[in-house]
């Protein structure tokens, strides 16, 4: 398996400010794991010239201002910032500290307004309600990425048996907030957005804030979990929010 | 003391160079398309760099200074004037207080760069005046400015070039004698060439869209703004499909979707995308992209690494000359 994985660690450039580690070419939690890892490592250990980094599901993109790495036009970027990125991958391997971090709980309330699709993915996928509810919420997620939308993560994990595809006709306002699935993915819309994923319930929590110093509640790698919640719980933890 | 805004034009926002750090959590960058004119606006008018400025976009906005004001206008020539008057770009203009700034036609470029010294004192939102429209933050009140509008200055350090402030009573405006050399600065040309070097999934692309797309016109389409502008031209397609996980993008990724029409990611680009990405633009030409009013034809140059680097240093190298020349010409009385 290792063998396998290191055939496709590879070091690429995206344009003349940024370069990609690409871990692997498969979507999976080992894959993801050192994807992670390289990441804390480059939070924890920013260079000169560091403008910022992106994880993604198999990558992690390290963009770099070539003006400040070249010391002024003397050392040739590229080359110095693969340089460092090197270094950075032996030390990340050589680091065993496993990243282990608490599962995140969002509760969230099915059905009614808040998941007027769930309907049609129980007959979609010939299960009752219930049982949909049952899956979504029985499992462990792993955010793979933050992206299409502020705080919107991508995650892993969901049981294909609820699988359902988007919607024809996508809406044009899907309220934040709002949970869904399309295809084999399950998300939570963060921001009001149009959108064509299939709406199953709705979390009264903000996963995306940004007057916060971490505007985003989710982050990659992250586990998070799906607590089903009544209404009057839903209502009731909005009132806590807006009095808080 | 604000600014007034009476009418808003087509599209003017409020932007500093970006919102950045915060991509990994879906933040895009936002910030001033052609970053260059921004920066050499705020340095015409004395203030860092990084200030805000606002950013129009074909058709200008009206806008009127309640107390006199050091303002520069740079990058796309969209005819401004001041109580009716043509002003010079490129320069420090000195505003009386009561005076109105508009724009004519839109002679060459797409968008024009108004620096205030002293800057807007609107709150930052995540170390950022950027406006980021989907997300309605930043900017003011997170959107487009419109009529009505009054965005609060910051009382300005004294920067006001010695020329003008012997005509500081001037009923209208004053502005500088000299103006930034033209060499030192883009000047929109008709059909304009625009670097780039490959993209990660070049070498996925059939050998008739690798020629392709060094060879053949683009147009930018009307779909275009300031996420990405949509090309029509030559159609781009894979030598044979591929399923690919999605992954960061930036700001001039050419990625082409299934149907084949190339799209360039601009400065409000989504910060990860999962089309196949045959090229990149070298950021030294984002500015002249930046530039291009939809419907204008661009073609596309390949270059390697190296040479986008080299050119990128060389831009810095160019602005630390205009930086200092602009100090010397407003710090000595000649």
């Amino acid at each position: 398996m290792k063998q396998k994985d290191m055939r496709f660690l590879q070091f690429y450039p995206l344009g003349d400010s940024a370069i990609v580690l690409q871990f692997g070419a498969i979507i999976s939690p080992e894959i993801h794991h050192k994807v992670r890892a390289f990441a804390n490592y480059l939070q924890k250990h920013p260079f000169p010239g560091l403008v910022e980094f992106v994880p993604a599901f198999t990558t992690v993109t390290v963009y770099y201002n070539p003006w400040l790495v070249s010391e002024k036009g003397n050392v040739d970027p590229y080359e110095k910032v693969l340089g460092i990125m090197k270094s950075m991958l032996i030390k990340t391997k050589e680091n065993t500290e496993t990243y282990k971090a608490d599962t995140i709980k969002i509760p969230v309330c099915y059905g009614g307004s808040f998941g007027p699709d769930l309907e049609f993915v129980a007959a979609y996928t010939k299960l009752t309600p219930e049982k949909v509810i049952y899956y979504h919420s029985k499992v462990t997620y792993l955010v793979y990425m933050i992206g299409f939308a502020p705080g919107f993560p991508y995650l892993g994990g969901m049981n294909k048996k609820i699988a359902a595809p988007r919607k024809e006709t996508p809406r044009s306002v899907i309220p934040a907030g709002s949970v869904g699935i399309a295809g084999n993915q399950t998300g939570i819309y963060s921001i009001e957005t149009p959108g064509g994923w299939q709406l199953i319930g709705r979390t009264p929590i903000s996963v995306f804030n940004p007057q916060q110093e971490n505007p985003s509640l989710l982050r990659a790698g992250d586990t998070i979990r799906f607590i089903p919640i009544t209404e009057q719980e839903y209502n009731l933890r909005k009132e806590q929010q807006h009095a808080s | 003391m604000p600014l007034e805004i009476l009418k808003p034009g087509l599209l003017s926002t409020i932007q500093d160079l970006g919102r950045y750090g915060y991509q990994k959590d879906g933040i895009i960058v936002s910030g001033a398309m052609d970053v260059v004119a921004h920066r050499i606006a705020n340095i015409l008018v004395g203030s860092p760099e990084d200030a805000a400025t606002i950013e129009a976009t074909l058709i200008g906005p009206t806008l009127r200074f309640t107390t006199p004001a050091l303002i520069a206008i740079t990058g796309g020539n969209l005819s401004p004037e001041i109580n009716g008057e043509a002003m010079g770009m490129w320069r420090p203009v000195y505003a009386a207080a009561g005076s109105i700034l508009s724009f004519q036609k839109p002679v060459t470029g797409c968008r024009t760069y108004v620096a205030v010294a002293g800057g807007f004192a609107i709150p930052e939102v995540l170390k950022s005046q950027s406006t980021y429209l989907r997300a309605g933050l930043g900017g003011y009140q997170g959107r487009a400015l419109q009529t009505g509008d009054l965005i609060p200055l910051n009382e300005p350090a004294d920067t006001i070039p010695e020329e003008l402030k012997l005509q500081q009573n001037h009923t209208s405006f004053t502005q500088t004698t000299w103006a930034l050399a033209p060499q030192l600065y883009y000047t929109s040309e008709e059909q304009p060439t625009i670097r780039a070097v490959h993209g990660p999934e070049y070498d996925l692309f059939s050998e008739t869209s690798k020629t392709d797309i060094w060879e053949k016109e683009f147009q930018v389409t009307m779909q275009s703004d300031r996420m990405g502008y949509r090309l029509s031209g030559a159609t781009l397609a894979l030598s044979e499909p591929a399923e690919l996980i999605s992954s960061a993008v930036t700001f001039g990724t050419i990625q082409v979707p299934a149907e084949g029409n190339p799209i360039i990611l601009m400065a409000d680009h989504q910060t990860t995308g999962g089309y196949p990405r045959i090229a990149q633009v070298i950021t030294a030409d984002l500015p002249k992209l930046a530039q291009v009013q939809p419907g204008k034809i661009i073609r596309f140059q390949e270059v390697t690494l190296e040479q986008a680097q080299q050119l990128y240093i060389q831009q810095e190298l160019n602005i630390q000359k205009i930086k200092w020349a602009v100090h010397n010409k407003t710090h000595h009385t000649s």
